[in-house]
């Protein structure tokens, strides 16, 4: 124990102060008001769902989380069931064998919800396109208010996409 | 040596050029049988089974085994009818053959005779039974309404037996595939998978591809081993067309390799002490491979090193200086996951999670065919970087981590040791780097050449089987990730535990879905 807590105590506080939004990563006009935008700036659940990717994606999400990014610390948090969720993350391409379940898990999303398709296979499909196994794009599936392109995007590009979301998109927030 | 082998298996070869040790023999499906007999006899593990579509060379379909023998990788390929491909199942001989011969049907719809696992594998609803997308008369676009797919997952009965469906969307930040569980109270009777739901048609692609073109899809087969995939797709080619990539290419691909296994060992580590509850290893353990991330961004341009490793060479050099950056930062990190080591080892909680839980005895790893470090904490001593120490392992010298007991403790023991060595790995390379140039030219391809790319991943041994066709473009590209082998063997590690510490036993060895579903 005595070890453990001089090492916490010697790693200090990484954590880095967040990036700003970035309206050019925006796909359609923010559809939510103020005041919903109000509360899911200080408490938003995401729910990550895998629609095919190669795992890339998957890896820099997983270094949001960690300590020099520090997701949480803004009050957003991964949650286990789209059910609790605000926001879906999504990677793609969407596999046609994913795609009934990228549909269920968005329809079991509880409005009002946001969604953000990242990496360049989210974006355009990529290098994967579409095809008799890939249905392309995320936004060929369900609506995306977002994209983060990058392969894979850094987290900070990530964070940047998440916060565009529930940016007010031009409006000046209160 | 290669010689004795093949004469024991009564086979005339041809040897495959490239970097590792391979030969090619054609057999009849009547010889299959007894010859895997033999190999199995012998110990030689299989380590892939995919079929291929001949009819635009004038033949009907292929099967094509690589078996890996004492003296390097046996290529064998069947021909087989255009009418009614089929051969018999070898999965009661190989029983890693099972999902792989079900794949094989779902794609080119080649038989495996009297398997009693008849289930489809790869196909779900995207395209209907009696069409096989990789057949070379299917054009990759095309596409179907969705269709109906049941799967009889096996059914457990009796008292207070239940099931619980799992994904394939999941809890947490993993990819997605299905988990049927049968318990009684909270402990797992039996677990059944169902994979493929990322099934993205990339041996399809290949086929639409030139050699060059397919580099960059190779190293998007499994994300987290970019690395592996691009070296075994790079030595495929490089074999295939007589392109002889630099020394110091193979030196530097050697380093991008350890890095990833480095990388990947430092994430699983922390995800292992967030699922016993001890966040702080998260915390620490991803601290430490960020600071790796970053600095390989730096130097590489790229975090995860993607597209690093070309055919005939590597994207970029690591120059002197840089070359001290990375082994200062690595020096720093070892140092900081020796203290972090220490705590995990002292850690009662942690300790009393991972001994003894999901335990896969060497007996059934062996008739399994377990691979990768997690075959060798199982007692299965196999290390492609020490089994075939090709240039530049040949003189880095690779020292092999083992276990016995074939639990989390002893994969995460395994995990530690590893990345020890990978780190010396990297410094001796770095210090043994030949000058001179990093990329030779890549040569041109006459049809029907074929290359091999066999590859240590961080996971286990990833393969590339690789068949030339007109205009330097590719016939066919097989693209083996070693879960195809691990998948069923997590199925026999939970069995007896409790659900909760699924996902514990799941992360000990963090397969790749993306790599098996292609």
């Amino acid at each position: 124990m005595y070890r453990l807590l001089k090492q916490i105590a010697k790693t200090g506080i990484v954590s880095e102060p967040p990036p700003h939004p970035d309206e050019t990563l925006r796909q359609i006009d923010q559809q939510l008001g103020e005041v919903i935008l109000r509360h899911f700036g200080r408490a938003l659940a995401i729910r990550h769902v895998d629609a095919g990717s190669c795992n890339g994606c998957e890896l820099e999400i997983h270094s949001m989380n960690g300590p020099y990014y520090n997701l949480e610390r803004l009050g957003i948090k991964f949650v286990a069931s789209p059910r609790h969720a605000d926001l879906l993350l999504v990677t793609g391409p969407v596999s046609r064998n994913m795609e009934l379940a990228l549909k269920r898990t968005y329809a079991a999303t509880p409005d009002p919800k946001l969604v953000v398709a990242i990496g360049d296979c989210g974006c355009t499909g990529g290098i994967f396109g579409e095809s008799y196994a890939s249905s392309g794009r995320v936004s060929n599936v369900i609506p995306v208010d977002v994209a983060v392109p990058g392969c894979p995007p850094t987290p900070i590009a990530l964070m940047q996409g998440i916060l565009t979301a529930i940016s007010s998109g031009g409006r000046d927030r209160a | 040596m290669e010689e004795h082998r093949v004469t024991e298996l009564a086979l005339h070869t041809q040897p495959v050029a490239g970097a590792m040790p391979a030969f090619r023999a054609t057999v009849g499906a009547a010889e299959l049988r007894g010859l895997c007999e033999q190999t199995r006899a012998q110990k030689a593990r299989l380590v892939a089974l995919w079929g291929s579509d001949e009819t635009t060379r004038g033949g009907g379909y292929a099967l094509h085994l690589a078996l890996a023998l004492g003296s390097g990788l046996l290529w064998l390929t069947l021909p087989l009818a255009r009418e009614h491909p089929r051969y018999p199942s070898i999965a009661d001989i190989y029983p890693c053959a099972n999902r792989m011969q079900r794949a094989t049907y779902d794609l080119l719809g080649i038989h495996a005779q009297d398997s009693p696992d008849q289930r489809k594998w790869v196909r779900h609803r995207a395209w209907p039974g009696g069409v096989f997308p990789l057949r070379k008369a299917f054009p990759i676009g095309t596409s179907f309404p969705p269709s109906d797919d049941r799967y009889p997952f096996v059914k457990v009965e009796g008292e207070g037996v239940h099931e619980i469906p799992v994904g394939p969307v999941h809890a947490g930040t993993i990819e997605p595939g299905h988990f049927r569980f049968s318990i009684v109270g909270e402990k797992i009777l039996r677990l059944e998978e169902r994979l493929c739901y990322t099934h993205k048609g990339i041996e399809k692609l290949f086929e639409n591809m030139t050699l060059a073109e397919g580099a960059r899809l190779a190293g998007r087969v499994s994300g987290d081993s970019t690395v592996a995939y691009a070296w075994a797709y790079a030595m495929a080619v490089e074999g295939a067309t007589g392109t002889e990539p630099p020394s110091r290419a193979l030196g530097l691909r050697a380093i991008l390799l350890e890095l990833e296994r480095i990388a990947n060992h430092l994430g699983d580590l922390g995800y292992l002490g967030n699922d016993v509850a001890l966040s702080f290893g998260f915390f620490q353990f991803w601290r430490l491979k960020e600071d790796l991330l970053r600095l390989q961004g730096e130097l590489f341009g790229h975090r995860y090193l993607m597209d690093q490793v070309v055919p005939g060479g590597v994207a970029r050099d690591l120059p002197r200086d840089q070359a001290e950056r990375l082994l200062a930062r690595l020096e720093q990190i070892q140092s900081e996951v020796v203290a972090l080591k220490a705590i995990y080892d002292d850690h009662a909680g942690a300790q009393d999670r991972f001994v003894m839980t999901g335990q896969v005895l060497p007996e059934l790893a062996e008739k399994m065919g377990l691979v990768g470090f997690a075959g060798r904490a199982s007692g299965i001593k196999h290390d492609l970087r020490v089994d075939y120490p090709v240039l530049p392992y040949q003189q880095a010298g690779v020292r092999m981590a083992t276990h016995t007991r074939g639990d989390v403790a002893a994969r995460v023991s395994v995990r530690f040791d590893e990345m020890f060595e990978s780190m010396r790995l990297v410094r001796t390379l770095a210090s043994q780097l030949a000058p001179g140039a990093i990329r030779a030219p890549l040569a041109d391809c006459i049809p029907g050449k074929c290359g091999v790319g066999w590859v240590e991943g961080w996971r286990g041994e990833v393969l590339i089987a690789l068949e030339s066709a007109d205009a330097n473009r590719i016939h066919r590209a097989h693209a083996h990730d070693p879960s195809w082998q691990n998948w069923p063997l997590l199925e026999r590690a939970v069995l007896g535990n409790i659900v909760p510490d699924f996902p514990l036993i799941n992360k000990s060895f963090n397969l790749s879905y993306s790599g098996q579903d292609l």
